[in-house]
């Protein structure tokens, strides 16, 4: 730690010296490089925030992680096993150690997410603090944690997992904590078509959308960083240093220029769907793209090294370390090992070099590196260059919070080192032995890895018609290559389309894919800590063992040893995996391949998937007054209908007085919500013969008559009445859940009869009202002239056309509720006029509305059934006791064939009515079981307690043995038993009386 | 999210339409014995290759025929039921039947 301390205090007063100038950029860490270094950077607005507990002061655009890095704080997390802390890798996001809790958001990337002011910012997954976690003693305990660990230890003795271990492991693992009073966020969805999407916008993302659009395409340019140009932003090409900038100044402004291509920045392409349907997130929007052709241009994703503490805070992909640099103007340590395996790696060294930072040495794999520009600008800066070895091991400063020094070794062997010969001291080493493409959306799409052991890289073939790739995903690794690869994509994208795109672009000569990956950066340690994976905690030997458990195959190592389960989802451990596996299996790393890519690529929030809701409801016509008399509203599937007119306080008295009305009196149902069907057409009766149980043929006009429908096994599945007012002509209704429903079938059996009829759903269109009682006659005799409702002319289950205040009305004698009633069909519009002309009309009768709970107990008194409350997936008809509208003899309906089926067996359950007329005994609840000895007959489906017959009445199905006056044995839900005496339905006016009135 | 081409609506998402399952014939109900009739009602064979398949495009409603190979998932072909079902349908004498 000695030498970290004396260049600190350098530093220091080197930043003392700037403060006339840049105070706030001095102020904003040690590490802080001087204007213009940073491109991202605001150095005129300094942002302070917390990190655990502490101050620090940032500039604008700062990552949490950079702002620290600034500030020389490099312990980010803790691991996930081991509790090892840890630091930044990528600069990229997706891996597990920089994961940070934010005040009400857990597992934030905080090598991506910008700092604000005042935000509060801690370490994840520690106890105590981050600096000394307790559990980081548990990193001791490795040789006791091996591979499968949770498999092997954890099974035996029965429940001591659920007891002992769990509570633990839960504890000791996981990341970050969730609170459940977190504000709500607001978050919403999108909807673009586009003709080309290219997902990834540096050097062929940039070349291939200026392509396409220039030939005339409209183009979606994606990126997930804040800036367009990838690895022009921070990479280095050239021994100057300057061409990254050049390449990109040209690129970006081409695109930005170009009016046809719209670019979207910090936008995450998140998957790939069938038909290049691509979920893009934005903030807190999902934006839901369809591109006529996709480019995917997501470039690749540098590996890391394998050595002993090759995960030590100080220790990151040269990549990350660039960012550092140009993205933020954070010097990434103040002495630097560059372990590379080609010449990218040079360039790294040049970066730190000029960045002032001390190369300790360059430390190249290859025995005998070719010269390239970049390496010979190194030697010209007179950097210390090694070649033929490794880094074997990360030496730790206390408790492993710091990379203090690398042992080198010799490379004798496929990771196999000789006797480590050199040592240096550093608090930063940069990897760079080579890259993975992002295959992650090609993988989704279709395509399939390959390998080419001969230049050691992942190579991606087999994508699907409209989806092509290009830059160093397609192995154009250089940036030449990429750009000219772009520019071809575009260009045969743009062909693809139709548009002329002029002639035929050349393909990159040489791709660069030779000599960027080193074949074997792996170096296994006696001691072991040589990470494979780091958000799992897995090292090298994990690997071996897993295959060594018997488990050769990918998928198995991965579900075994949770390699690639973590956040980074394999970014950095699946080339590693595949190589291991491949050796210790002696097959073909092609053959080994990537464990199976799904969406999403990254974590995404259940915010972003939500979005706002989009919960149709269905009001009635009459809504309104339904509202404005107080009534209590409850959603009948889309629909909201008046459960009964009152505050909740009063849903007894409610219910009952709305009850008694429509036996004693008048009442008003809105019945809007049934469903309306009208058929037409020579044809129409055959239909509704062919639909339902019943017989229709020789229904007469003027009447209406009960619909019973079956499915093909004889199921009840939805039931109505069907009015017939011409030869021709029916209005049907259907129940409200089940119209949709109904209205399909149909339409799916006439697409195969070709029945001469006209079938529409007519549901919207018409507004129902049912008013029903004993004084009904009289409050609809007041405001219909022009039809006789006289008992006589107007018998029940007859249906007439006519005029109801001034409202052209389908009138129909119907006797749901048991009483003299008429339901009334009338356009929507007028639904409202008619309800309120009905109220004024019955004002002298005390006429009241009626809501649904009354009706349903209304309904139960006179034992008719509801479909879907007291039928179920497999009622059929007789068992329910609907047999009487089941006509056999037809030539066919649909399910007559599977209920002649099933008559012939015995029937296993019976709908029957029950009665419990002791006042004092509890009252069962509808699905309460009906038990004959310990076996389970059938359950309660309807109960009420009715007012007009002072008894708890209801429906339950039974044993079929069971009969009339015989009992039934009801479990309620406390656990208690309750006898019902069985009746036959109707328990009200059996004779039907009164709804012939 | 995939597009299917609706013979009525043109192409549109997926998730507008549902499917009934294979297209079949009915065996004649009067025809086929109990057994026969079950296999019909309750048995689904999902094939690998090539089906014939009911598809529905719920918010018109509109049934039609779809060709799609159920192994890779593509949609070959789509087009109006009365391209198989082109005769009315009768299932014996109506007339000394309904009431």
């Amino acid at each position: 730690m000695s030498i970290r301390a004396g260049i600190a205090t350098r530093d220091k007063h080197a930043g003392r010296d700037m403060t006339a100038s840049t105070s706030s950029a001095a102020n904003s860490g040690q590490n802080r490089m001087a204007a213009p270094a940073g491109m991202l950077i605001d150095r005129d607005r300094p942002i302070t925030f917390r990190f655990e507990g502490k101050s620090y002061q940032g500039l604008a655009e700062d990552t949490i992680a950079s702002a620290l890095a600034a500030h020389d704080v490099w312990l980010l997390g803790r691991s996930f096993k081991y509790h090892r802390p840890r630091g930044v890798r990528s600069m990229a996001g997706f891996e597990a150690d920089p994961l940070v809790q934010l005040e009400h958001e857990p597992n934030v990337a905080a090598d991506r997410r910008k700092i604000e002011p005042g935000l509060e910012v801690r370490g994840q997954h520690y106890s105590g603090s981050l600096e000394n976690d307790r559990q980081a003693i548990i990193a001791r305990l490795s040789r006791f944690l091996p591979v499968g660990f949770y498999y092997k230890a954890f099974f035996r003795p029965q429940g001591v997992w659920q007891r002992v271990w769990e509570p633990i492991v839960r504890r000791s693992a996981g990341l970050g904590s969730v609170r459940t009073d977190s504000p709500h966020g607001y978050y919403d969805k999108a909807y673009g078509f586009y003709d080309v999407v290219v997902v990834g916008g540096g050097p062929a993302g940039l070349a291939a959308a200026a392509a396409a659009a220039r030939a005339g395409a409209e183009v979606l340019l994606v990126e997930q960083e804040r800036a367009l140009g990838g690895s022009l932003n921070y990479a280095r090409f050239d021994a100057e240093g300057v061409r990254g900038t050049r390449l990109r100044a040209q690129l970006v402004g081409a695109v930005e220029h170009d009016p046809r291509i719209e670019i979207m920045t910090e936008a995450l392409c998140n998957a790939w769907f069938a038909n290049n349907w691509l979920p893009i997130i934005r903030a807190n929007r999902l934006y839901k793209i369809r591109a006529r052709e996709v480019i995917l241009a997501t470039g690749s994703t540098e590996q890391p090294a394998v050595f002993r503490n090759n995960d030590l805070p100080g220790i990151m992909l040269s990549s990350g370390a660039q960012r550092l640099l140009k993205l933020y103007g954070v010097r990434p340590g103040r002495r630097a090992v560059v372990l590379t395996g080609n010449s990218d790696g040079y360039g790294v060294a040049l970066d730190l070099a000029e960045a002032g930072v001390a190369v300790a040495s360059v430390v190249d794999m290859r025995a005998n590196p070719a010269p390239c520009p970049l390496s010979m600008a190194a030697r010209d800066r007179s950097l210390a260059i090694v070649t033929g070895h490794a880094v074997y091991e990360a030496l730790p400063t206390s408790r492993n919070r710091h990379v203090r020094g690398v042992a080198l070794a010799p490379i004798i062997g496929q990771g196999q080192c000789g006797p480590a010969d050199h040592r240096f001291d550093c608090d930063l080493v940069c990897m760079s032995p080579g890259y993975t493409p992002a295959y992650q959306l090609a993988l989704q799409a279709g395509a399939k890895l390959g390998y080419d052991d001969s230049t050691a890289i992942f190579s991606i073939q087999g994508l699907p018609a409209h989806v092509s790739i290009s830059g160093s995903v397609n192995g154009a690794c250089d940036v030449d290559a990429a750009m000219a690869d772009g520019e071809h994509a575009g260009w045969l994208t743009a062909r693809t389309l139709g548009l002329y795109a002029g002639t035929e672009p050349e393909l990159p000569g040489d791709r660069g894919e030779r000599g960027i990956n080193f074949p074997w950066p792996m170096f296994p340690h006696p001691k072991g800590k040589e990470f494979i994976d780091l958000d799992e905690d897995l090292h090298y030997a994990d690997i071996v063992n897993a295959c060594a458990d018997g488990y050769a195959e990918l998928e198995l190592v991965k579900r075994y040893s949770t390699v690639g389960m973590g956040p980074s989802q394999g970014r950095h451990s699946a080339l590693a995996t595949a190589r291991i596996v491949a050796d210790v299996t002696r097959r073909k790393v092609a053959q080994i391949g990537v464990t199976t890519a799904r969406p999403p690529l990254a974590a995404e929030k259940l915010g972003v998937l939500a979005g706002r809701g989009f919960e149709p409801e269905r009001f009635t016509a009459m809504h309104h007054r339904h509202l404005e008399a107080g009534a209590t509203m409850m959603p009948v599937g889309l629909w909201w209908r008046p459960a009964y007119y009152g505050p909740r306080e009063r849903r007894e008295t409610c219910v009952r007085e709305e009850w008694l009305s429509i036996r004693n009196n008048v009442g008003l149902i809105d019945v809007s919500t049934l469903g309306g069907i009208e058929v037409r057409g020579p044809d129409a009766a055959e239909l509704l013969n062919r639909m339902y149980t019943f017989a229709y043929l020789k229904q007469p006009i003027g009447k209406a008559r009960y619909l019973l429908m079956t499915n093909e096994a004889g199921t009840v599945i939805d039931d109505g009445v069907a009015a017939r007012f011409a030869e021709h002509h029916f209005y049907l209704t259907a129940t409200t859940g089940g119209v949709d429903g109904v209205y399909r079938a149909m339409l799916w059996w006439n697409a195969q009869w070709r029945l001469d009829v006209d079938i529409a759903n007519v549901t919207a269109a018409y507004a129902g009202i049912n008013i029903a009682g004993p004084n009904s006659r009289e409050v609809l005799t007041g405001l219909c002239r022009d039809v006789d409702l006289s008992a006589e002319a107007f018998p029940a289950v007859a249906a007439r056309v006519g005029t109801v205040a001034g409202v052209p009305a389908r009138i129909i004698r119907v006797g749901f509720v048991g009483e003299l009633g008429y339901e009334l069909h009338v356009p929507a519009s007028q639904g409202e006029a008619l309800w309120d002309a009905l109220l004024v009309a019955g004002k002298a009768h005390d006429i009241r509305p009626v809501g649904i709970e009354a009706q349903r107990s209304l309904r139960l008194e006179k034992g008719h059934i509801i479909v879907g409350q007291d039928t179920d997936a497999m009622t059929s008809p007789h068992e329910c006791n609907m047999g009487w509208a089941v006509k056999l003899d037809k030539p066919f309906f649909v399910g007559n064939r599977s209920i002649e089926i099933r008559l012939k067996h015995p029937s296993r359950r019976r709908l029957v009515g029950f009665e419990i007329d002791d006042p004092h005994s509890p009252v069962p609840e509808e699905s309460n079981i009906v038990l004959d000895g310990d076996t389970i007959t059938g359950q309660v489906t309807s109960v009420a307690r009715s007012p007009v017959l002072n008894l708890v009445i209801g429906l339950a199905y039974a044993h079929p043995r069971v009969e009339t006056d015989g009992v039934i044995h009801i479990k309620l839900s406390n656990g208690r038993m309750v006898d019902a005496r069985v009746v036959d339905p109707p328990f009200y006016d059996p004779q039907n009386k009164r709804q012939e009135m | 999210m995939k597009i299917m081409h609706c013979p009525l609506n043109g192409p549109r998402n997926i998730s507008e339409f549902t499917t009934a399952g294979e297209v079949g014939e009915m065996p004649d109900p009067r025809q086929a014995d109990d057994a026969q009739w079950a296999e019909h009602v309750w048995v689904a064979y999902t094939k690998v290759g090539v089906v014939k398949e009911w598809w529905c495009h719920a918010p018109t409603s509109y049934w039609f025929i779809a060709e799609r190979n159920t192994v890779t998932d593509e949609i070959l072909r789509t087009y109006p039921a009365n391209e198989i079902y082109r005769e009315r349908k009768h299932f014996g004498a109506p007339e000394d039947h309904g009431g």
